[in-house]
């Protein structure tokens, strides 16, 4: 074997911040070989993405880096500003987790990939476009003629990230960072994506340093993997070893965090507790002085039975319609069509009708970060609730309900004096949960509750979900992306596409034998056939 | 595109409405009228003056033969300037205004975008301190102190500059109007261009040129001083409702012949037709501004389009 193409040699990353410093990476060697393929995995704050980035001596500059970073034996800790600039994007280059946001929204994506062999070759002009046009084509861009002079809001995130992709590859790196290159994507498209790194790996014969969080990724996709905890390596190796026998307990409790289980069934004759009937649910997209506005439809003619007790799991893509789906059902939109909760016909509830059921039906987002109100401390978040529904108990009743339901999901109650950006993720999401269990709803709308998480952290949120619905009889619609956390919560699965509802069964019948081929497909993509 | 001219066009009628109105009733409910002066006119005099320009009409009588006028472009007499209609004097006006207006605006984003980015280039540094200071202090300090004190100060003590007056427009009676009138500007611009410099350079599409090998005079040239420019963009519209209004003081200071000095002695002299010619006029260039401002906008970005 020859020697490593990259080698990280101890290295250390600190940050130097007003509070103090804070060490991101404390000591992590690991090397790459030639066209191998290297995972490196770890949750949020493991350090993985400082590792990278520092590889491509892109930290700001409250940074600070020791060890050595050896790419064909050159210390890439000690070369030179312009060096290393010779070096990005041409010997090695990058490619980021955010498609969305990652390329210069006001630059044609043509221009964009002929930078860098404009930078780095020295093609302009016609040269450039012709070796643009090969790397969209190999990259699977339809028509790149035509795309040449589109711009990124004109292109999918799937897209976006293709171009990422041949941008980075336009020098023929050595080596490839791959930073959750398919977090924000779609499952079929993330399929796509890593089968395209694939390929383009064995035409290129690349390495790629693949980061992720993602273990049935990782399983797939790296020939050795290197798990990191608090900035430290725990556990390196091939990736079948490390998966089959892993050594270090974290590595083991990753493991372990991927879903499991099923729902206990609810019994049949269970009551009904919410219901609609070709729901649909239409947004102008264009107003028009005279004539007929311009309609989307993002929910087209849906029926859901949902009984107390179970939990109803809705799956599909983004553009799906799935999240517009639950706002419809609790009434936060405007929809057509036919819904019941219980026994009242709420079709045609306005605002202040709806109010009094409020209470009942709760909701908790996906978005920890962005659905508490920075300005509130998290026991005025819990107790809002309170005062617009039970405005009959007083202050030390309603502080009594809000420890309560602190402690129901398993955080200090002495934390309500806190603001929210004082939490985790995780600890955030269940005080969104804490927030709307105060109110004791009968049923609760889960809008992707666990996407934003971690895998263990995900996993205590869904026992915390799991226990909760026992014990009050909650009733749950759970939208997600992700299958493998549906078919551990669900009675019911609808998949949804395109507005539509495309399939529906028993969560078991689903997941065992999908009929349609789009639901194969997405499960295909998942995983969820080879992990079983 | 045209239609989308001709909705924003069409919307803007209320708008004007509303305005000429109420600057019609108001101006009515101050006291005096326009033939007030030192010396007391004879009763039938003044009686005829008024009947001659239907000054002893109802009010609302008043007002629709006003607006019926004016939907002709007529917009009458003036009161005080005898043998001038208000369409000449506006006429004569608005070349001095504009340019000084155009040229406050020009010193504002050629001063102030170089500042902005300056500062955010070198944050939390001296230069950044500094430049933000003084943008502090411009914000801080109103035109109608600044202007008298620069006067007295290069016009007066110093002797390098005229302290007024417009002569044929020469350059040097250009220079403390422009800069008085530009201050304020330059000073939001510099600290608006800091600001949203310093989040695009933090955003993922400038690690993306970073990460390409691309020099950091590169990365800010090509990708990162276009999009910093947006919010400045989209503040001409309202920073040149800020150079009209501020004209009409500094033209007032430096005795400049503009429309501003115009609206100022016809707000003083009752000259009801003068006023509001004057407050038609820049509600029309109001709305005109804004209007370019955002389709200059869509050309800057292409992620807004004004189609069908």
């Amino acid at each position: 074997m020859s020697t490593p193409l990259l080698e990280i040699d101890n290295l250390k990353v600190d940050f130097e911040l007003p509070t103090g410093t804070v060490s991101a990476v404390k000591g992590v060697s690991f090397h790459i070989n030639q066209g191998e393929t290297v995972a490196l995995v770890g949750e949020s704050g493991s350090g993985k993405s400082v590792t990278s980035t520092a590889l491509m001596r892109l930290l700001p500059e409250m940074a600070s880096i020791s060890g050595a970073i050896r790419l064909d034996g050159e210390d890439l800790t000690q070369v030179s500003a312009s060096r290393m600039r010779r070096l990005r994007g041409n010997e090695f280059s990058m490619i980021f987790q955010e498609p969305m946001t990652s390329l210069n929204p006001l630059h044609r994506i043509g221009r964009q990939i002929a930078e860098v062999l404009h930078r780095h070759r020295g093609l302009s002009g016609s040269e450039a476009r012709i070796r643009v046009l090969e790397l969209l084509h190999q990259v699977g861009i339809p028509e790149p003629e035509r795309r040449l002079s589109s711009y990124p809001h004109e292109l999918s995130g799937g897209q976006r990230q293709r171009v990422m992709i041949a941008m980075a590859l336009a020098c023929e790196p050595r080596l490839l960072i791959a930073d959750e290159p398919t977090t924000a994507l779609d499952v079929t498209v993330q399929a796509q994506i890593l089968d395209l790194l694939r390929d383009l790996q064995q035409r290129y014969g690349m390495a790629i340093l693949f980061i992720t969080h993602d273990l049935s990724l990782v399983r797939r996709f790296a020939e050795r993997v290197c798990v990191m905890r608090y900035g430290e390596l725990v556990e390196s190796g091939e990736t079948a070893k490390v998966f089959n026998a892993p050594q270090h307990d974290y590595t083991r409790m990753l493991l372990d965090a991927e879903p499991r289980g099923s729902k206990a069934a609810v019994p049949e004759d269970a009551p009904v507790l919410l219901s609609g009937q070709d729901v649909r649910v239409r947004f102008t997209t264009k107003k028009r002085l005279f004539g007929k506005n311009d309609h989307f439809e993002a929910v087209r003619g849906i029926d859901l039975t949902v009984r107390r007790g179970q939990t109803v799991g809705i799956v599909g893509e983004s553009g799906s319609g799935k999240s517009t789906l639950g706002r419809a059902l609790l009434r936060l939109l405007k929809s057509d069509g036919r819904l019941r909760f219980e026994d009242t016909d709420i079709t045609e509830f306005d605002k202040s009708r709806m109010r009094p059921l409020r209470s009942r039906m709760q909701v908790v987002f996906q978005d920890p970060f962005g659905s508490l109100s920075p300005r509130l401390t998290v026991g005025e978040i819990i107790s809002e609730g309170l005062r617009v529904h039970f405005p009959e108990l007083d202050r030390r009743e309603r502080e009594a309900r809000v420890i309560e339901s602190l402690e129901e999901v398993a955080l200090d109650p002495t934390m309500r004096k806190r603001y929210p950006h004082e939490f985790s993720g995780g600890q955030r999401q269940r005080i969104a949960i804490a927030r709307a269990l105060v109110l004791k709803p009968d049923f609760l709308l889960l809008d992707e509750p666990t996407s934003a998480l971690d895998r263990s952290v995900q996993m205590t949120v869904i026992e915390l979900l799991r226990q909760l619905q026992q014990k009050y009889n909650l009733t749950y619609v759970f939208i997600s992306h992700d299958l493998a956390v549906v078919r551990a919560l669900s009675d019911t699965v609808l998949v949804m596409k395109e507005g539509q509802v495309i399939e529906q069964g028993s969560a078991e019948s689903i997941f065992q034998s999908p009929r349609e081929t789009y639901t194969k497909a997405l499960l295909q993509a998942a995983f969820l056939d080879t992990a079983a | 595109m045209l239609s989308y001219i001709a909705k924003r066009l069409a919307m803007a009628i209320p708008t004007l409405l509303i305005v000429i109105t109420a600057s019609f009733f108001l101006m009515r409910v101050a006291p005096g009228g326009p033939f007030d002066g030192e010396r007391q006119l004879p009763p039938e005099i003044e009686a005829n003056l008024m009947a001659a320009y239907h000054l002893d009409e109802p009010l609302p009588m008043q007002y629709l033969r006003y607006m019926g006028n004016l939907f002709q472009g007529d917009f009458g007499p003036s009161f005080k300037y005898k043998d001038f209609s208000v369409t000449d004097l506006i006429a004569q006006g608005f070349p001095v205004s504009l340019e000084l207006g155009g040229l406050a605006i020009a010193l504002a984003l050629l001063l102030g975008i170089p500042m902005g980015v300056m500062a955010a280039l070198k944050r939390n540094s001296t230069v950044d301190y500094l430049l933000m200071g003084t943008a502090l202090g411009g914000i801080a300090v109103p035109n109608f102190v600044i202007a008298p004190l620069m006067a007295l100060f290069f016009g007066v003590i110093l002797g390098w500059l005229p302290v007024g007056g417009w002569n044929g427009g020469a350059l040097p009676n250009l220079v403390l109007p422009v800069v008085a009138l530009a201050i304020q500007q330059i000073a939001y611009i510099a600290r608006m261009m800091r600001a949203s410099m310093i989040e695009v350079l933090g955003s993922h599409f400038i690690r993306t040129a970073r990460a390409k090998g691309l020099n950091e005079r590169q990365v800010i040239w090509r990708h990162a001083l276009r999009p910093a420019m947006l919010p400045v963009l989209s503040y001409l519209g309202p920073a040149i409702a800020g150079i009209i209004t501020g004209s009409v003081v500094i033209e007032q200071i430096f005795g400049l012949p503009g429309i501003g000095r115009y609206f100022v002695q016809g707000a003083l002299n009752r000259d009801y037709t003068l006023v509001m010619g004057t407050v038609v006029f820049y509600g029309v260039l109001i709305v005109l501004m804004n209007l370019i401002v955002d389709l200059l906008y869509s050309l800057f970005d292409p992620q807004i389009r004004y189609d069908d």
